[in-house]
């Protein structure tokens, strides 16, 4: 290993310790925003845990929830960035060095073998998600993806006769039918293309996208509301026992569609949404944009 | 007050509790999630630890290995329904009494709970160092040929809570109940979504 890539090994690693300790700034005010407006009773009773739980994440130095997921990055790497071919194996060295040190949950069963390997990294596993964009900067977006997160993950394609009321319909089925038992109030992700593999992968990168933002289209950004509204007024909350609120939020991002094709995609985050964004400049030095004052 | 379930829990303990309460589990429960389920039901294996009159936790900790022994870091529920192809069959063969996971389980797990007079309660998700700090004590653990989160971690407990009863001794299904409700709803509303969203013309 050389020394840059021990010394960028060694910043993944504390990176992705303080995603699965502490939520990104967005989610941590939606929530308070949400316990405010909780139901007395069971949803009250399961917001004071939520909250006395990050609280303990943070004085005993633990991950929030056990299951710190499967290692996922997204990362927009600048064509000129130097660092640009030290990131794959300083990125999969983090994890190995997180995995130890945070502690993180194994989380990669290799297919076939059906064996635990014991460190993160497994095949095609952190997975990376690459995205060239000009310049020398790197932006590295790093997700902790659950088990009880991904189980309602799914996609579909439709005929467009179907139209865009046939997508709303399939997020309503998928979150009600699923998304009750992956921890609400969620963040949904939907992935609006012309194939299903594209929508799937624009499903994920919408959850990624901080709360508060919006589709850049009017008819999107309608769309996301809608959607929201619709899904908080089922009478599910928190851990899908009755209350107020069962999304954090639905965030749409599409891709142009063949003119016979419909495809979605849903992904969801569940409330202990781990998400982290770090802007890295090619002298190493960095910027944790998720969590605003915290250091590494 | 607290209501507190202390192992080995009785008949009598559990029959007057209903859907919807909150309790909290004292004593001795276990982790056991989709292989162990896998083993002894479909594989016909036997449990290494009796669980009778005790709990299990479907949840795959982060457990740190210390120089003695173990040390619970962080512990919480997984989705309980990747169960109910086998819990029905665990109930009548084990004799658990409290089964702590989250989310809903099913119809058949529901009758068991029923039959054998048995409870499945919500532990909140994503709370699991309020979990952990409930643990006493790792005084065991077995199948650790399965990894950390699947291996059979045997741990006492104290006042491990809060534990939402969705299943009570009576067959009553809080989110069976429930879901039936939400679907109905769900109706309506796409209904009215369907009709602002004719964006194709």
């Amino acid at each position: 290993m050389t020394d840059k890539v021990h010394h960028l090994t060694s910043i993944f690693a504390k990176f992705l310790d303080v995603v699965g300790k502490r939520l990104p700034d967005d989610i941590t005010h939606k929530l308070t925003e949400l316990r405010a407006n909780a139901a007395p009773g069971l949803e009250r009773v399961v917001y004071d845990s939520m909250f006395d739980n990050m609280e303990q994440a943070l004085t005993l130095n633990r991950p929030i929830c056990q299951d710190t997921g499967v290692i996922s990055f997204y990362v927009k790497a600048g064509v000129d960035s130097k660092l640009l071919p030290l990131l794959k194996e300083s990125l999969t060295q983090g994890v190995k060095e997180a995995t130890r040190s945070s502690p993180l949950r194994h989380n990669a069963v290799e297919i076939f073998d059906e064996k635990n390997t014991g460190t993160n990294i497994g095949e095609r596993i952190p997975f990376i998600n690459w995205d060239l964009v000009p310049g020398n900067g790197v932006e590295v977006e790093a997700y902790m993806a659950g088990g009880g997160g991904s189980l309602p993950g799914r996609a579909i394609t439709l005929m467009p006769s179907a139209g865009y009321e046939g997508v709303a319909k399939y997020v309503f089925d998928t979150m009600v039918e699923l998304g009750v038992n992956a921890c609400p109030p969620l963040l949904i992700g939907v992935g609006i293309a012309g194939s299903a593999e594209i929508a799937s992968l624009l499903s994920k990168k919408a959850i990624l996208r901080p709360i508060g933002t919006k589709h850049p289209n009017l008819r999107g950004a309608e769309f996301e509301k809608l959607l929201a509204d619709g899904l908080n007024n089922l009478g599910i909350g928190a851990q899908g026992l009755p209350g107020q609120a069962f999304v954090m939020g639905v965030h749409v991002e599409s891709a142009a569609r063949h003119p016979a094709s419909l495809s979605v995609g849903v992904s969801v985050g569940c409330w202990a949404h781990r998400r982290g964004t770090l802007s890295l400049r090619e002298d190493m030095s960095y910027e944790l944009l998720s969590h605003r004052g915290v250091s590494l | 007050m607290k209501k507190v379930l202390h192992t080995p829990v009785t008949n009598e303990d559990l029959q007057d509790i209903k859907v919807g309460d909150v309790v909290y589990l004292t004593g001795h429960i276990v982790t056991c999630r989709d292989v162990g389920h896998r083993r002894v039901i479909a594989l016909g294996q036997d449990l290494p630890y009796s669980i009778a009159g005790k709990a299990i936790f479907h949840a795959g900790p982060i457990v740190e290995p210390t120089e003695q022994w173990y040390k619970m870091v962080a512990i919480g529920p997984t989705t309980s329904m990747r169960m109910e192809r086998f819990e029905a069959e665990f109930i009548a063969a084990t004799g658990v009494k409290v089964i702590v996971g989250k989310g809903g389980m099913g119809a058949r797990t529901a009758a068991a709970c029923r039959e054998h007079k048995a409870l499945h309660c919500v532990f909140p998700g994503g709370c699991a160092v309020v979990g952990a700090t409930a643990v006493e004590e790792i005084e065991g653990v077995e199948w650790l040929d399965l990894g950390m989160p699947e291996a059979f971690w045997i741990m006492r407990v104290k006042e491990l809570g809060p534990l939402i009863v969705s299943i009570d001794t009576h067959g009553n299904n809080l989110f069976e109940t429930n879901k039936a409700l939400y679907a109905e709803r769900k109706e309506a509303v796409v209904k009215e979504i369907a009709e602002k969203v004719t964006y194709i013309k």
